[in-house]
């Protein structure tokens, strides 16, 4: 394992942003692992780095391809971690909207674009990637369909889906998107956390990519074993269940619980008077794929997301 | 009258409102115009808000001469207003980046797809937006080359001091200004100022510009002043000179200066070492933008500069 700081952010009064890379291996640019992009993202963090002890490991026991090299950047944001901010700590804004960067620009489309250089050029580019919606998630792999690559080749992560996206107009600035446009084969896995670690899915995670990695050619006997047998799923046919009250929300199913059409997946409290304001039935039967986790809910909140393609 | 666009519950005892201002003549008549002027997008952006008040007053002194509709949507983000939040709070996506929203979306994508079906149908609408508070902006309108042709004839009689054609991005083909221009309601974006402050000069100037479209439309039919002629820059005559150092950013040259090639506008000044560092202008020309709020990173924008050349064509 080589470690080294691929290139560092000045600050006027604070230390500087160091954005650190792990490289294992030697030999044609294989596969790039990043981590945080964003200040909250503390469990993609954990789960790049506990990637970097276990790839030390299996560098030790010869365990990589020879003439293939993987470097992981396990956080890139981290002077807003270290603060407690989600985007950059100064403007605000989302360095995962800066992609591809631009080298003359704002910092942040620097940063984009100094990472970007970098982490070019391999033939996989995997990010462990939070979502914008605050909740709980069967951990899956995301793919933007640009036309550019399969999605059966999600399914080598072995994670119960693989789920295929239409871009809209704002993923195009992101890093996931810009990777498959200078030809990597790019995926985002999810877990289902973000501000905190959830242990069991930062392992999954991890024995997600190390498959994926040994599937590719990358890695040998990791020892990940076969995974599950991933289902494809368009975005577009996750059924969204809509909250049709405000108020404290009271969940009764998470994340891979198989559901009834009918069946009452939550309650939305009165939040003065704590009486039920209203009961969210199913609308369809399947296997829930998200679930809305704060206490709190807009009315039209998304609470749930259910796969009903099984 | 004030009449709802949109409304969300919140969970505590709290509703989200977009509301709007609809001032009409007493009398309607057939093929009567609708003009909309919508601010308030960005949460920190509030040089609009006295345009909408002054619009309003303007035309309530004067209703004899209201010859069309008037729609006024202060704030198209209220949460983000009252909080000092330029997004929506707890929406991570730019509210306008999202348009034309999604009618069975969660709360800000059903504000967007309300939003934009209460204003499809008006013959123009003028969307006012500010600087965020890193930068101060002449009076501008920016409209992409795309759209150019069809909004060029309003964005001269607006009163601005510049016109910006800027290149088409797919990113921005879902801000509000795209989502109405590609449906059929010419939409001009206005730029001026500065985030969290309001300037009444640039208010005003833009208002005397509003005065004039609502006039060519035939939405007033009152006086209006000679309005200027405003320079019409590309993409390539716009220079931006970005921070190469970090510091605090002290300006030597006022804003809307003419600067010379090679002239520093500011220092970068480092308060602890003592040491900084002068920012030149890479050419002749009109400093259109200046660094308002000092601390800069590597990187940061500090002024974009009109090349002299172009500012005289």
């Amino acid at each position: 394992m080589k470690r080294e700081t691929l290139f560092a952010i000045p600050s006027l009064y604070r230390d500087d942003l160091r954005v650190t890379g792990f490289r294992f291996g030697a030999g044609e640019k294989a596969a790039c692992i990043v981590g945080a992009l964003r200040g909250n993202e503390i469990q993609q963090m954990y789960v790049a780095s506990q990637l970097v002890r276990i790839l030390n490991e299996l560098e030790a026991a010869d365990k990589l391809v020879p003439g293939k090299e993987i470097l992981v950047v396990p956080s890139v944001n981290h002077f807003s971690m270290n603060i407690g901010k989600r985007f950059w700590s100064l403007d605000n804004t989302d360095i995962n909207r800066m992609f591809p960067g631009y080298l003359q620009g704002e910092t942040t489309q620097r940063i984009a674009a100094k990472l970007f250089e970098t982490i070019s050029g391999y033939a996989y580019g995997l990010q462990f990637a939070s979502f914008y919606m605050p909740g709980d998630f069967l951990p899956h792999v995301k793919m933007m369909d640009l036309g550019y690559q399969s999605p059966e080749l999600g399914k080598a992560f072995g994670l119960p889906y693989v789920l295929v996206r239409t871009p809209r107009p704002y993923d195009t600035t992101t890093l996931n998107y810009n990777w498959q446009v200078w030809e990597a084969k790019a995926f985002s896995v999810y877990t289902n956390a973000t501000d905190q670690i959830d242990e069991r899915s930062a392992r999954e995670s991890v024995e997600a990519v190390l498959r994926f990695l040994e599937h590719e050619g990358i890695l040998r006997s990791t020892g990940s074993g076969a995974g599950e047998h991933s289902l494809i799923v368009p975005e577009s046919s996750l059924v969204a269940v809509h909250s049709p009250a405000a108020g404290v929300y009271r969940r009764f199913y998470h994340p891979g619980d198989r559901i009834r059409a009918g069946q009452p997946l939550c309650e939305i409290l009165h939040p003065l008077e704590g009486t039920v304001l209203e009961r969210v039935a199913s609308p369809v039967s399947g296997r829930v794929f998200f679930a809305h986790h704060s206490p709190l809910v807009k009315e039209r909140g998304v609470v749930y997301k259910i796969i009903t393609a099984e | 009258m004030i009449e709802q666009v949109v409304k969300v519950n919140l969970p505590v005892d709290e509703e989200m409102r977009v509301q709007k201002m609809r001032l009409a003549p007493s009398k309607p008549t057939d093929g009567m115009r609708r003009i909309c002027v919508v601010t308030g997008t960005h949460g920190d952006e509030l040089e609009g808000q006295y345009v909408c008040y002054e619009l309003q007053r303007r035309l309530r002194a004067h209703p004899e001469f209201l010859n069309g509709v008037v729609d006024i949507y202060p704030a198209l983000n209220p949460l983000g207003v009252d909080s000092i939040t330029r997004g929506v709070p707890g929406f991570d996506l730019d509210m306008n980046r999202i348009f034309p929203g999604n009618e069975d979306g969660a709360m800000a994508e059903y504000a967007a797809a309300r939003i934009t079906q209460d204003i499809l149908g008006s013959d123009l609408c003028i969307d006012v937006h500010a600087s965020n508070i890193f930068l101060r902006e002449i009076p501008q309108v920016r409209i992409s080359e795309t759209t150019a042709k069809t909004l060029l004839p309003y964005a001269w009689k607006l009163n601005c001091d510049f016109i910006w054609v800027h290149a088409s991005a797919t990113v921005l083909e879902s801000t509000l200004a795209h989502t109405l221009n590609a449906r059929g309601v010419p939409t001009l974006v206005v730029e001026m100022g500065v985030g969290m402050r309001i300037t009444r000069q640039y208010g005003d100037q833009l208002l005397a510009g509003i005065f004039n479209v609502m006039r060519d439309l035939g939405v007033w039919t009152g006086d209006v002043p000679e309005v200027r002629q405003p320079i019409v820059s590309t993409d390539g005559k716009v220079h931006f000179i970005n921070a190469e150092a970090l510091g605090m950013f002290v300006p030597r040259v006022t804003h809307w200066d003419n600067v010379r090639r090679h002239e520093i506008i500011g220092e970068l000044i480092n308060p602890l070492t003592g040491e900084g560092v002068a920012v030149k202008s890479p050419c002749d020309g009109l400093l259109f933008t200046l660094r308002e709020y000092p601390l800069v990173y590597e990187g940061s924008l500090i002024a974009r500069v009109l090349s002299r050349e172009e500012a005289n064509a």
